[in-house]
Order: C-alpha cells, then sequence, then structure tokens
C-alpha cells in the first residue's frame, strides 16, 4: 500500500488519516473532503487514479492543514513516529512540508524502525528537509523541478530561496547539475528532474530523458510536478522498478496534459481526468515507449 | 527518448554537520534594536537566542539575533510592523550567502511567466489576473496560491502580507518582478 503525507491549506484542518478516494473536484477521507487544487491533494488525485488503473488499493493519506507556520507538521511528524508501525506500507510519498530537522529526523528513525522499510519517495518540502538534514540518501526518489534541482546541487544552500547564483538553473545544464547533486551525496537513489524534458537517472550512469508530447504551458501550470509525483508513487507502489516507473510516469502525466490541451491558465484538476487514460495509452505500448 | 551514460564515478566527499543549516542570523543597525527584537520575538514564541556575529558579517554592532531560517517571512513581518527591521538576514551555514536575484521570463505571448528560485507566477496580460502559481516546498505555497489566483494583480494579496516562510519570500520576489514588468 501507499502512503501520501502532506499538507491542506487550511490551518483549522485537523490530522488526518485513511484511505483516500476521489468524487469529482475533491479527495475523500472519512468524513473530511476538500478541494483538489494544487499540491497534496492534487499528488493524492493523481496518485488515486494510477492505482485504480492498475488495480491496486487507495493510497492511504496522513494530512494535516499548515499554512506555513509550521505547526499542524510538527503534530503530524509527532503522530507519524508514533502510529506508523501501525499499518505496512511498501511506498511512503513525502510531499508539502514545513522543513524540520529535528522532527524529520525523528521520523527516519521511526521508518527505520519498521518491520519492513518501505521505498521512500520526496518532493516538495518533504525534500527540502531531506537535503539540508543530510539524508538524502535514505530516499528512493526526488522529483525535483530544475530550480530545486539547482538547490539539491549547490552544496551550502539551506533552501532553494539561497541557491548560488553561479549554479544556473537551466534546462541544459541539468545533467552537470544532476552530476553535482550525487557528488554531495544530495541526492536519492533515483532522480526523476522534471521540466521541458524530464531526466531520470539512477546515479549510476544510466540518464533518461523524457520530452514528448511537450506541452509548454503545463511549465506555468501550479500542480503538474505534483501529479507526476503522485503517479510515480503509485506505479512505483505497483512493484514497478523505480527507474522504470519514474520513465512512465514522466510520459503518462505529458500525455494527460496533452490531451488537456493546456494553456498557462489551465488548471491541473483539468489535467487529472485524462491521466486514467493516458496510462492506459503507455502502458499498453510499455515495452517500445519504455525501452525506446 | 534517449539513453546515454553521463556518469563518471568520483570520490564522494563526507557530510559536514548541517545542525545549523535551518538557522538564521538577522543583523541589525545597533545594540538596542537587538535587544527590542530580541523581546518581541520571544514574547511571539519564537525559538531565537541574541549570540555574537560570525566574523564575515561584523558590520560594528556587536550583536546579532539567530532565528529559524525558514521562518523569515513571518519574522520579518513581525519586525516590520514593529519599526525595527533587520539590516540583513543571512543564513547561519554560509553567512555570505545571498537571496536569489535572478529571474527567469518566460513569454507565453498572452501569459507572462516569471519565476525567482523555486517560485513561478503566471498572469494572463489582457486580463492582468493570476492565473497561476507553482513551484516552492513549503505548506504556505498552497495557501498563497489559493489566495492570489483568480485574482487581478492589482488587488491580490501580497505574498510578503499572507506567506510565513522563504518560499513565501520567493514568491513575493516573482511577483515584484511580475509588476515591474507588467508596469513597463
Amino acid at each position: 500500500m501507499l502512503a501520501v503525507i502532506g499538507t491542506v491549506p487550511d490551518q483549522a484542518f485537523p490530522i488526518v488519516s485513511g484511505d483516500a478516494t476521489l468524487k469529482g473536484d475533491e479527495i475523500i477521507i472519512g468524513d473530511q473532503k476538500f478541494p483538489v487544487n494544487r499540491g497534496t491533494p492534487a499528488l493524492l488525485a493523481a496518485a488515486i487514479k494510477t492505482s485504480e488503473f492498475l488495480g491496486r488499493e487507495a493510497p492511504f493519506a496522513y494530512l494535516v492543514g499548515d499554512i506555513g507556520l509550521g505547526d499542524g507538521c510538527r503534530r503530524l511528524y509527532e503522530y507519524l513516529t508514533e502510529n506508523l508501525k501501525e499499518k505496512d506500507f511498501n511506498a511512503i510519498t513525502l510531499h508539502y512540508f514545513q522543513p524540520d530537522i529535528k522532527w524529520h529526523d525523528r521520523f527516519l528513525s521511526a521508518i527505520d524502525k519498521l518491520r519492513q522499510r518501505p521505498i521512500l519517495i520526496a518532493d516538495a518540502g518533504s525534500m527540502y528537509v531531506a537535503k539540508m538534514s543530510g539524508h538524502s540518501q535514505s530516499y528512493d526518489l526526488f522529483t525535483p523541478d530544475v530550480g530545486e534541482l539547482a538547490f539539491l546541487a549547490d552544496e551550502a544552500a539551506p533552501h532553494p530561496f539561497y541557491t548560488r547564483g553561479f549554479i544556473l538553473q537551466e534546462e541544459d545544464r541539468v545533467p552537470e547539475l544532476i552530476s553535482r547533486v550525487y557528488k554531495y551525496k544530495n541526492a536519492s537513489r533515483f532522480l526523476l528532474v522534471k521540466g521541458k524534458q524530464d531526466y531520470i537517472t539512477d546515479g549510476q550512469g544510466e540518464l533518461v530523458t523524457v520530452d514528448g508530447p511537450s506541452e509548454e504551458a503545463m511549465e506555468a501550470m501550479g500542480g503538474t510536478g505534483d501529479t507526476l509525483t503522485g503517479i510515480v508513487s503509485s506505479l512505483i507502489e505497483s512493484g514497478i522498478d523505480i527507474f522504470k516507473a519514474a520513465i512512465i510516469a514522466a510520459r503518462v502525466n505529458r500525455v494527460a496534459g496533452h490531451y488537456a490541451r493546456p494553456t498557462p491558465a489551465t488548471q491541473v484538476m483539468e489535467i487529472i481526468p485524462y491521466i486514467y487514460e493516458a496510462l492506459a495509452d503507455i502502458l499498453s505500448d510499455k515495452k517500445e515507449k519504455v525501452t525506446g | 527518448m534517449s539513453f546515454y551514460k553521463y556518469f563518471k564515478k568520483k570520490k564522494s566527499e563526507t557530510h559536514e554537520n548541517r545542525s545549523s543549516w535551518e538557522r538564521g542570523i538577522l543583523i541589525f543597525e545597533n545594540t538596542s534594536e537587538v535587544i527590542r527584537g530580541e523581546g518581541l520575538l520571544k514574547d511571539k514564541g519564537w525559538d531565537i537566542r541574541v549570540m555574537g556575529p560570525p566574523p564575515e558579517i561584523r558590520t560594528g554592532c556587536d550583536l546579532v539575533i539567530e532565528f529559524p531560517l525558514l521562518e523569515e517571512l513571518n519574522i520579518l513581518r513581525t519586525l516590520q510592523d514593529a519599526g525595527i527591521p533587520p539590516i540583513n538576514v543571512v543564513p547561519v551555514s554560509s553567512p555570505l550567502l545571498h537571496p536569489v536575484d535572478l529571474f527567469q521570463v518566460k513569454d507565453f505571448g498572452r501569459y507572462l511567466m516569471i519565476r525567482a528560485a523555486n517560485m513561478k507566477l503566471t498572469v494572463d496580460r489582457e486580463t492582468m489576473i493570476i492565473v497561476n502559481v507553482s513551484g516552492g516546498g513549503c505548506p504556505d505555497v498552497p495557501y498563497i496560491s489559493r489566495e492570489m489566483v483568480g485574482k487581478p494583480l492589482a488587488e491580490a494579496p501580497a505574498p510578503r502580507d499572507i506567506g510565513h516562510t522563504l518560499c513565501g519570500y520567493a514568491m513575493q520576489l516573482a511577483y515584484d518582478e511580475m509588476k515591474r514588468q507588467c508596469s513597463q
């Protein structure tokens, strides 16, 4: 089962845990429901669609309300360190979260005590704190964009806001940045770098690019990185090898975006309904497209 | 799609202690402001402490305030409201680091996108409506996005007023640059 850990932009939203389902443009967990817009709800919506397609269990969500004060995240970290052992997950995805090194370290200690260590995937603030704490290598997959990759590549930067200017955040320098991320041990085992071209690497010599179909407008849309992380999380949870899952997810996210015919004003919820169709397209032709 | 070998095996570097990476330093004009700032921030419940400045940033004032770096935007707002804004803010881990000052501008024709650090802001130039906010990782980003998207650039709340973190601060830089570009 996949666990998704993240936040909802509502300070009054309590700690909620349970199976997540998608109804219309709302995520439902128990008696709580909230809109899919961007952030963790968009990740969850994409993961739900992918799990449905694969015939897998619905993702199990651990969510809390936080608008950047960090109090909700600290409460959820504490909850997780006490309750994570009650469930068996084969993959855990951590998402929008207030970076907090002390609580993150406690969380990783709780992971180490689990009967079976799950595959760990991180994006957004959870990826930032993994780097800040020096624990990137505890993770199996990060899904940065080019700006975040530059942050990971800058061994001195404590946050993307302080990434040094000489580490240029340019698409054509992605392979160089990836090399630097591994050099300074700020990479997870695999990286899926999202951008004009998506880059997937195992850090051991293999680097794959996925560049089509290309919808330039998706760069401006909030939530398209979240859907990519949701798709790859569910694919990995289903047992697909991380490297292959990342390639498939990059293609699926692009095809879903292509079907939505986006403009820079398109909202991510307009793409999510196409994920199922995109999965059907890519997975039915997986052999050719994944290895081509 | 293409496959190619890229990496060469390189000797890895070892990690330094990163316990200071989530701390920042507030530098003030004089010690009096440091003391006022300390009292104000402690009263608000922030985990701060007064200390001597690292050698790289000694400017005459012999005290600085160490604070949780991620909450920079929220703390700056508090100090500015009290009339004691710091003259500089730097990370403890690398006091010579500066905030990003490079913007990436992408012209989609009708739409203009500006990226600052990890944050992107897109405006419809025909209507001047904010149509998308993208990027970021701290939990105020989805909140800022919810409050800004769909509103005219001139009427939307500024990220500095509703954000709390460094991601919110980066969003403010993109927002300022967007306003500058759209006024030209």
